[in-house]
């Protein structure tokens, strides 16, 4: 069973299990003041603003007592995938390298982008090809990926960028990066493969009557 | 026990982007203001009982380092006194 985090402000909890379920996944959505099901075997962070996005965002959620299970869980290999405000409390929580900060722009920025597939030999990407170019939705006011020049070198050096913002032609531009990330990065992996989070919603890009299944494939990574 | 406040200031590292600051800094030239640049803080401010000055400042940083400022983006600094 997946088990879908709810923290007070997650606001696209519903749409993770959703679309899960319509992968063919058993999903439930876990408050996060009840502990993990015993029978856990994925857990998604799910998009919203937990805690309003009081001091930072997912500074609050990543310190709340589910996830100290959320990381024991990780440790012995249950795969976690945080979204949006789901990447800013993985981040946060330390289960994945660098920060999520205020957007270039200063504003929240809302739209369709394209994704480039950096790293297709992960679970979470193994459904594309290496250089596909993806399209999901983003919606964030933090989604600025920072980190220091030497960790990120590291990052690049252990190939754990999995996408990052580009042109629908696939070339990494600034006129293509919505939020001044590093590197144009959109998602990343955790210090294991089993963990990833990225700032796009592919649970919003995974249902056929909403007209993009791109996402399904990131969603598919639970199958392992 | 004494009372003490301290002081956790909290900024972003030189050289991350502040986009905040930049909007504020151009909104302050709008309004016909000069200013080579301009950086934003955030000021906690965190009175405890401790048993001396030493013992508040470990208190404050630790409440830095966990939970106040993000070490990958932010430095931090401690400033404790008596309330």
């Amino acid at each position: 069973m997946i088990a879908v985090v709810q923290f007070g402000g997650s606001n696209c909890d519903r749409d993770a299990v959703r679309a899960l379920s319509d992968l063919g996944f058993e999903a439930e959505r876990v408050w996060h003041e009840d502990p993990l099901p015993e029978e856990t075997t994925g857990i998604v962070l799910p998009g919203g603003f937990s805690y309003g996005d009081y001091l930072r965002g997912g500074a609050m959620a990543a310190r709340s007592p589910i996830m100290k299970s959320v990381r024991e869980a990780a440790a012995e290999g249950v795969p976690v995938l945080g979204v949006c405000n789901g990447a800013q409390i993985g981040c946060e929580s330390g289960l994945t390298p660098g920060a999520f900060t205020t957007n270039a722009s200063a504003r929240f920025q809302c739209e369709h982008v394209y994704l480039r597939v950096e790293n297709a030999d992960t679970r979470w990407t193994a459904a594309y090809e290496e250089g596909e170019v993806i399209e999901l939705p983003i919606a964030h006011g933090e989604g600025r990926f920072e980190l220091d020049a030497e960790r990120y070198e590291e990052l690049e050096a252990d190939d754990r960028i999995l996408f990052r913002y580009c042109d629908e032609d696939g070339n990494v531009t600034d006129e293509a990066n919505p939020n001044g990330s590093l590197g144009n990065v959109a998602g990343v992996l955790g210090d294991s493969e089993s963990v990833a989070v990225l700032m796009p919603h592919p649970e919003r890009a995974s249902l056929p009557q909403l007209g993009n299944t791109d996402g399904r494939g990131v969603l598919a990574g639970f199958e392992g | 026990m004494t009372t003490y406040t301290a002081t956790v200031t909290v900024r972003l590292k030189r050289g991350v982007l502040d986009p905040e600051a930049e909007t504020t800094k151009r909104a302050l030239e709008r309004l016909g203001f000069e200013l080579d640049a301009l950086r934003f803080t955030e000021r906690y401010e965190v009175d405890l009982d401790a048993a001396d000055a030493d013992e508040a400042e470990t208190r404050a940083d630790e409440m830095a380092e966990r939970l106040l400022a993000n070490p990958t983006i932010h430095d931090y600094e401690v400033a404790v006194a008596e309330a």
